[in-house]
């Protein structure tokens, strides 16, 4: 069975897109902290816990809230609803910030909410945590987007009927440098009739992927 | 302890990144955990490391954080006591 690609968010140069729609822009703003928050109370996203992630964990949420916010993705159980993301800076925005706690011997204070972050793939933790998703994830590391690698892994975890749906793309941030394209993926049969104003969906390949992610830069 | 109350307020909504939470929305004498501020075991653990580097207070005995911890008025009589 063949899947598709039925919504989709980027996030790119603190401009924000879902489904081919233009979100969020704002041309003041020039660092990372304050485009993700500025974006967040734009939305009107009521999640205290928002504040206490990392940057990595802050774009992820942001990007799969967008996206998931429009979607009945909750017809599939949990156990069947899947992420699989990738970047190529892993975690290491909050690495950095965590050295930095550490790095004077003299004041040699780690904090336990960076420390916690210290890992690549929390972020996906988060949006599960928000969503109720119990079902396959992985976090991919790769110099750049590897479409091919994606749709591989994600085509291999519906044809084994791990997934009913999934959520998958990219998540990068290093600094005020962010970058995020999340699609959502499902089986060709579970494809609702496209609501109006709505993505039209494309077929789920390394193809369609890139081309998605990056239609900015054509 | 009024002055080192409202001083803790704002280290503790800093510290734990409670960015739409101001000082004046914090009672002294309310829980920390469990309701009003919805604290989480992460957070306990950035209050231990507040005490330590903002006051020099070690926290020997982990028993003793639940009636520390109690509430920002709780935190205060605590550090007034053993501020070194």
């Amino acid at each position: 069975m063949r899947q598709f690609i039925t919504a989709y968010t980027l996030i790119d140069g603190f401009k924000c897109m879902v489904n081919g729609r233009l979100l969020f822009y704002q041309e003041n703003i020039l660092t990372f902290a304050d485009f993700i928050k500025a974006l967040y109370k734009q939305e009107q996203v009521n999640y205290p816990k928002f504040y206490k992630m990392d940057a990595l964990g802050k774009l992820g949420f942001i990007a799969s809230e967008l996206l998931l916010r429009n979607k009945d993705f909750k017809l599939y159980p949990p156990e069947l609803t899947g992420v699989v993301l990738s970047n190529s800076s892993s975690s290491l925005d909050t690495d950095i910030a965590h050295y930095e706690t550490i790095r004077d011997r003299e004041h040699y204070f780690p904090s336990p909410s960076v420390f916690v972050y210290t890992l690549p793939n929390i972020v996906i933790g988060e949006i599960c945590i928000r969503n109720g998703i119990k079902g396959e994830n992985a976090f991919l590391v790769s110099e750049s987007f590897n479409s091919e690698l994606i749709a591989g892994y994600v085509t291999d975890l519906f044809s084994r009927e791990l997934v009913k749906g999934c959520l998958c793309g990219w998540i990068e941030v290093l600094g005020n440098r962010c970058e995020a394209f999340l699609a959502w993926v499902e089986n060709q049969a579970d494809v609702a009739e496209t609501k109006p104003g709505m993505f039209n969906p494309v077929p789920f390949d390394a193809e369609h992927l890139k081309l998605l992610k990056n239609q900015n830069d054509r | 302890m009024e002055e080192l109350i409202e001083k803790l307020k704002k280290e503790v909504i800093e510290q734990l990144n409670l960015e739409d939470i101001k000082p004046e929305d914090i009672n002294p004498d309310s829980p920390l955990f469990g309701e009003g501020l919805g604290l989480d075991s992460i957070d306990a653990l950035e209050l231990i490391v507040l005490l330590e580097k903002n006051y020099g207070i070690k926290i020997e005995d982990p028993k003793d954080g639940k009636k520390i911890f109690f509430s920002i008025r709780s935190m205060a009589e605590y550090i007034t006591a053993n501020k070194k």
